[in-house]
């Protein structure tokens, strides 16, 4: 018993370094004598990102990045799924809302920095609102698609037992809309990431990708490949985490993938 | 909520009778299919009115400054200007030579990519982790990456373009294949349908919903990521043309360029739909509309 969940156990972590271990070894020899100025091998890159990474920068450019991303993105879903339920809901306000919605959605946030600047300053409230304007639209998109595609038989049941209003809105339509509604939110989740370093690009005294085009003018290019390595981490760990958190709310809906499955 | 909630279900039932039935049905259902059908544009163009006013009025009540947000009347003698000019529709074309170029790339590669690595459980548990975390890496984070490699070149926002747009697809499609109804999957299977077929007949229409959203959502992220090489890098197109109006002080040409992107991502927006509804014109999402 305990051999065969040892036996899975290493062969699930086989399968989730395996390729990565190959890729990083590749990486890494193929780099190794690397005498380019723009390649620097990657024991260079590594013995960087620990110099570089740890100690004060973490407090002073690493967090504050992480809270404007954290609250820009919670706001972005709340008013996202709200809009989106309303939206979705309602054929009238659909109507008259898309266009302007479509317009809002097409324009790609990152010229909205040198508005959002005029307004806001260069604070915290700018980059924030960034990722906001840019974070909403795939949690908005795909709430309404989802409240759209809401089974018609369940629709028609929860009507025919009087089922409305917020019972209606809780148990039919946001349960039906929540698959969607989480594909929306881990779109959501990289545009976020994207955002916060390129607002943070564009006028900032802190912050990751402040720091990543510091380095980037300064020519510091095994610092430079460090801090897009801790990115590309910080993006790994949090969508770990909202994997982690999917799978606790969405425990239902896999479940019944898998009932389906098992019949 | 029953009001609004329980109209449209109804003039579904009698439309949908009256469009099977033809000249037996009775014609109230088909006379009001019509008048919504004709209300939805102008609803449409009554909320885009709606923000023009909004616009116009703003900066003129004192709420938000003029130098800000100019009134919409001067946003759209800035855009006149701007059609009149060559350098603007020379911008246009490199953007969206940057944009149509790396869309292409991505969404082959995309596609390809997820419905070999869907259709095979061994590669998918083996590339999970990998695609998770080369997925998230901002393209931006490339972008010094891509000065150092291709300067302001087309390449360099291609290079940007097709990194983004890329993981979009490729993420929807192996969402698709994970969605497949297990019951048509077995199905098929006691039929001894070979690979190639499942892929065909099973597979591919349960994913084609999600491969639509991922070119949509590809097609957009594209279009941002050419744009913000131009205003990061300033590789020539659009973005460029902002960030020159910018650092001028060109506030309503400023707006009436990021106007022109907005336009510009409805357009694309618009085609992928288009595409959507004629690919997914059996989808229960589409029918339903009517």
């Amino acid at each position: 018993m305990i051999r065969t969940t040892v036996l899975t156990m290493a062969r699930r972590v086989s399968l989730v370094l395996g390729l990565p271990a190959v890729l990083f070894a590749v990486w890494w020899f193929a780099t190794a004598g690397s005498t380019d100025f723009y390649v620097p091998p990657l024991s260079t890159i590594l013995q960087k990102f620990g110099e570089v990474w740890t100690g004060e920068r973490l407090l002073s450019d690493v967090l504050p990045s992480l809270l404007r991303l954290t609250a820009g993105y919670l706001l972005a879903v709340v008013i996202g799924v709200g809009l989106g339920l309303v939206v979705g809901m309602s054929r009238v306000a659909r109507d008259v809302l898309e266009p302007v919605l479509e317009l809002f959605r097409a324009i790609p946030p990152p010229v909205l920095v040198p508005v959002i600047m005029l307004f806001a300053g260069i604070g915290d409230t700018m980059k924030v609102l960034v990722i906001v304007s840019g974070c909403m639209w795939p949690v908005l998109l795909n709430t309404v698609e989802g409240v759209r595609a809401v089974d018609e038989v369940l629709s028609d049941t929860c009507r025919s037992y009087g089922i409305t209003g917020t019972s209606r809105l809780r148990h039919l339509v946001l349960r039906s809309a929540s698959p969607q509604i989480v594909t929306g939110m881990r779109q959501a989740l990289s545009i976020g990431i994207i955002l916060m370093v390129i607002s943070e690009m564009f006028a900032a005294s802190n912050g990751l990708g402040f720091t990543i085009v510091q380095f980037q003018r300064s020519f510091a290019i095994p610092e430079m490949w460090s801090g897009v390595l801790l990115l590309g981490l910080l993006g790994f760990l949090l969508s770990l985490l909202f994997r982690f958190a999917e799978n606790r709310v969405m425990a239902w809906y896999q479940g019944l993938r898998r009932a389906q499955r098992n019949t | 909520m029953t009001g609004p909630g329980s109209t449209p279900v109804l003039t579904k039932t009698v439309g949908a009778s009256g469009a099977d039935k033809g000249p037996g049905a009775p014609g109230g259902g088909r006379a009001r299919r019509a008048l919504e059908g004709a209300a939805t544009p102008l609803r449409g163009l009554a909320g885009l009115a709606g923000l023009v006013i909004l616009l116009q009025v703003l900066p003129h009540s004192g709420l938000v400054s003029a130098d800000y947000l100019p009134p919409a009347s001067e946003m759209g003698r800035a855009l006149w200007g701007l059609l009149a000019e060559d350098a603007f529709w020379t911008a246009l074309g490199d953007t969206l030579t940057g944009w149509g170029l790396g869309l292409a790339i991505a969404v082959v590669a995309g596609v390809m990519a997820g419905i070999v690595i869907g259709s095979v459980p061994v590669l998918r548990a083996v590339t999970a982790s990998t695609i998770e975390f080369l997925r998230p890496i901002p393209s931006v984070a490339l972008i010094p990456v891509a000065v150092l490699l291709y300067g302001t070149d087309l390449r360099s926002k291609l290079l940007l373009v097709v990194y983004a747009a890329f993981w979009q697809v490729l993420v929807q499609v192996l969402a698709g294949m994970q969605d497949v109804d297990p019951v048509a999957d077995d199905t098929a299977r006691s039929y001894r349908m070979g690979s190639w077929g499942r892929v065909r007949y099973v597979m591919w229409p349960t994913a084609l919903p999600y491969v639509m959203t991922g070119v949509r959502l590809a097609a957009t992220v594209a279009l941002v990521l050419a744009i913000t090489a131009e205003l990061v890098i300033g590789s020539p197109g659009l973005g460029n043309q902002i960030a020159v109006a910018q650092t001028s002080g060109a506030v309503p040409r400023v707006y009436a360029l990021v106007l022109v992107t907005g336009v510009l991502g409805v357009a694309v927006n618009l085609v992928a739909r288009a595409v959507e509804r004629r690919a997914l014109h059996w989808h229960q999402s589409i029918r339903r509309e009517g």
